[in-house]
């Protein structure tokens, strides 16, 4: 199947998603064009984590279509998500805190890569090659944020902030066209959430991503996101630029309440 | 690395020495160190690496065990053909317990799996099957010579059979978890969303972690066999089970090393808190084990490791 350039590599519709008798998101839809930045804002419950969670395969939609790069992504099992090309970092980090930063970096590079059990007990040449090929891509990446220093320092020893680059770049490792940052700004300063911010532009240039991106940090979703999505108690409320987003009625009146 | 790959020939040059430096009694017990060792490594495999506890484990070995004594008793077997067997009938039962496991965790798992070491021994007694098992009497086996007229007596020619396959599936066991799939097993047990998220089967990964732990346990399990040459329904008690689970705690979680230290203190500090008290033994072996996790909260093996860096560091 050939994609066209021009169709949505994401493609979110008429999804709703039910926890009992709450609704988390209630028919929602919009589609994330190849290499934009795309910004996911609204009010804490809105259902934005839901929506990333339904993404990637962690929650199961009540209703509506997911479609990625031309397939649906509703029949995919969980572990299948990554190999697509979809990676993701979580709003409240899930690092594995027993390992040291590169051998977390080198897990995101698991899709990619061969050999089971079998393989790796005998240590058969093509395991070999497989994990040299994984920690010089890891290398590659943790070179690319800055964290090359600390390939070896065990991750939970590290600031908040780095962990948070960490993970960045375990997402990276598994070299996604999507790449779903869930937060990423949460308890970063000022002058870090400007670098960050720079961060992710270059990121998509150099790596050629499609980024969906849920922030509060409004001045940075501002910043770099080419199309933002609002949502308010699980529906879709305002969509456009950001400039035109940013004075929407809707969205003033979800922030300010009223 | 060369300092460990230095250790490392100085222990295998011990161990092939101390044979000849002991009584043939204590070369036996060495065997069961070895034995155990092998066991510990399994579990540890899958508590200390992958997080599923197991209450259980003494089963495998029992399992493991009675094929080797099975397939030597009613097809006359040879022995050395036993272990691969008993490893392998273990990895297939191991990964078919694993995946009803799969639903449970934590302390539900360790109840499934206590479950699983209270039943073997009444399974094993089981009238049915009582042509194959010997029922309540068990199976006696003879102890293997030294093949090729080498001059050895038996008990020295078993261990250095023992130390062999243990040197095997201590390699095998380290090409396993230092690489792909050992950062997968461990990932899975210190975030287990994370890890599906970055492409890895949990489901799959935990139900062959208990394959491979039950082979490792099942092999030590048949070696176990050959060195006490009897095996019986009640020498695989649910005590044996517990008993693996402190080596790994007391040897150290998620450490290779840690199973050979957890083997020497299961094999040895019930013999020495039989010596300090015939009255109480136990209670010995229970001021020994709180002792030892006092002193070394990360076992035996974290804190050697926590030595050498700390001399590292100087």
């Amino acid at each position: 199947m050939v994609q066209s350039e021009a169709q949505p590599l994401l493609r979110v519709k008429d999804v709703a998603v039910h926890f009992g008798g709450i609704v988390a998101l209630d028919g929602v839809s919009f589609e994330v064009a190849r290499g934009r930045i795309v910004g996911l804002i609204g009010p804490n419950g809105a259902g934005k984590t839901t929506l990333f969670n339904c993404v990637s395969r962690l929650y199961d939609c009540d209703r509506g279509e997911i479609a990625f790069d031309g397939g649906s992504l509703l029949a995919v099992p969980r572990h299948r998500v990554a190999a697509l090309g979809i990676g993701r970092t979580f709003q409240n980090l899930a690092l594995f805190r027993s390992m040291s930063v590169l051998d977390n970096v080198m897990v995101g590079y698991h899709c990619r890569s061969r050999g089971g059990f079998l393989a790796n007990a005998l240590r058969l040449p093509h395991a070999v090659r497989a994990e040299r090929r994984t920690a010089a891509k890891a290398r590659e990446v943790l070179a690319l944020l800055g964290l090359g220093a600390l390939a070896a320092k065990p991750v939970a020893e590290l600031p908040f902030g780095t962990q948070k680059r960490v993970e960045l770049a375990r997402a990276l490792a598994s070299e996604p066209k999507l790449l779903l940052l869930d937060e990423p700004a949460s308890g970063l300063n000022h002058e870090e959430v400007g670098e960050l911010g720079a961060l992710i532009r270059e990121l998509r240039e150099r790596l050629q991503l499609t980024i969906l991106l849920v922030e509060h940090h409004m001045s940075l979703v501002m910043g770099i996101a080419d199309w933002v999505v609002a949502l308010n108690f699980g529906r879709r409320i305002a969509e456009g630029a950001p400039h035109e987003v940013r004075l929407h009625p809707e969205l003033v009146r979800a922030y300010l309440g009223g | 690395m060369r300092g460990r790959i230095l250790f490392l020939g100085v222990l295998i040059v011990v161990a092939c020495a101390l044979p000849f430096l002991v009584s043939s009694y204590r070369t036996f017990q060495l065997t069961l160190v070895l034995v155990y060792a092998i066991a510990l490594l399994g579990l540890n495999i899958l508590t200390g690496y992958n997080g599923q506890i197991s209450l259980g484990h003494g089963a495998f070995y029992a399992l493991g065990a009675y094929c080797a004594a099975i397939l030597i008793d009613k097809a006359g077997a040879p022995y050395w053909a036993v272990v691969p067997a008993a490893g392998g009938v273990c990895l297939v039962a191991g990964f078919l317990f694993g995946l009803p496991a799969l639903r449970l965790e934590g302390l539900y798992l360790a109840l499934a799996t206590f479950a699983l070491g209270v039943a073997m021994p009444q399974l094993l007694k089981y009238h049915h099957l009582e042509k194959w098992t010997g029922g309540v009497q068990g199976i006696v086996i003879a102890k293997p010579e030294a093949p090729f007229g080498i001059p050895l007596e038996a008990d020295r020619w078993l261990y250095f059979f023992t130390l062999a396959v243990t040197l095997i599936m201590f390699v095998l066991g380290w090409n396993l978890l230092r690489g792909r799939i050992g950062r997968a097993l461990v990932a899975i047990r210190d975030q287990h969303t994370a890890s599906e998220a970055m492409g890895i089967h949990n489901a799959l990964y935990k139900s062959l972690a208990f394959g491979v732990s039950a082979m490792f346990t099942g092999v030590a399990g048949a070696l176990g066999a050959l060195a006490v040459q009897f095996v019986a329904p009640d020498s695989f008690g649910v005590f044996l089970s517990i008993v693996f689970l402190v080596g790994i705690v007391v040897g150290g979680l998620a450490s290779i090393s840690g199973a050979l230290y957890g083997a020497l203190f299961i094999q040895f500090i019930p013999n020495i808190a039989d010596e300090i008290s015939k009255a109480a033994p136990w209670a010995i072996f229970g001021v020994f084990m709180i002792g030892f996790v006092y002193l070394m909260p990360t076992g035996v093996a974290g804190a050697i490791r926590l030595l050498l860096t700390r001399r590292r560091a100087q």
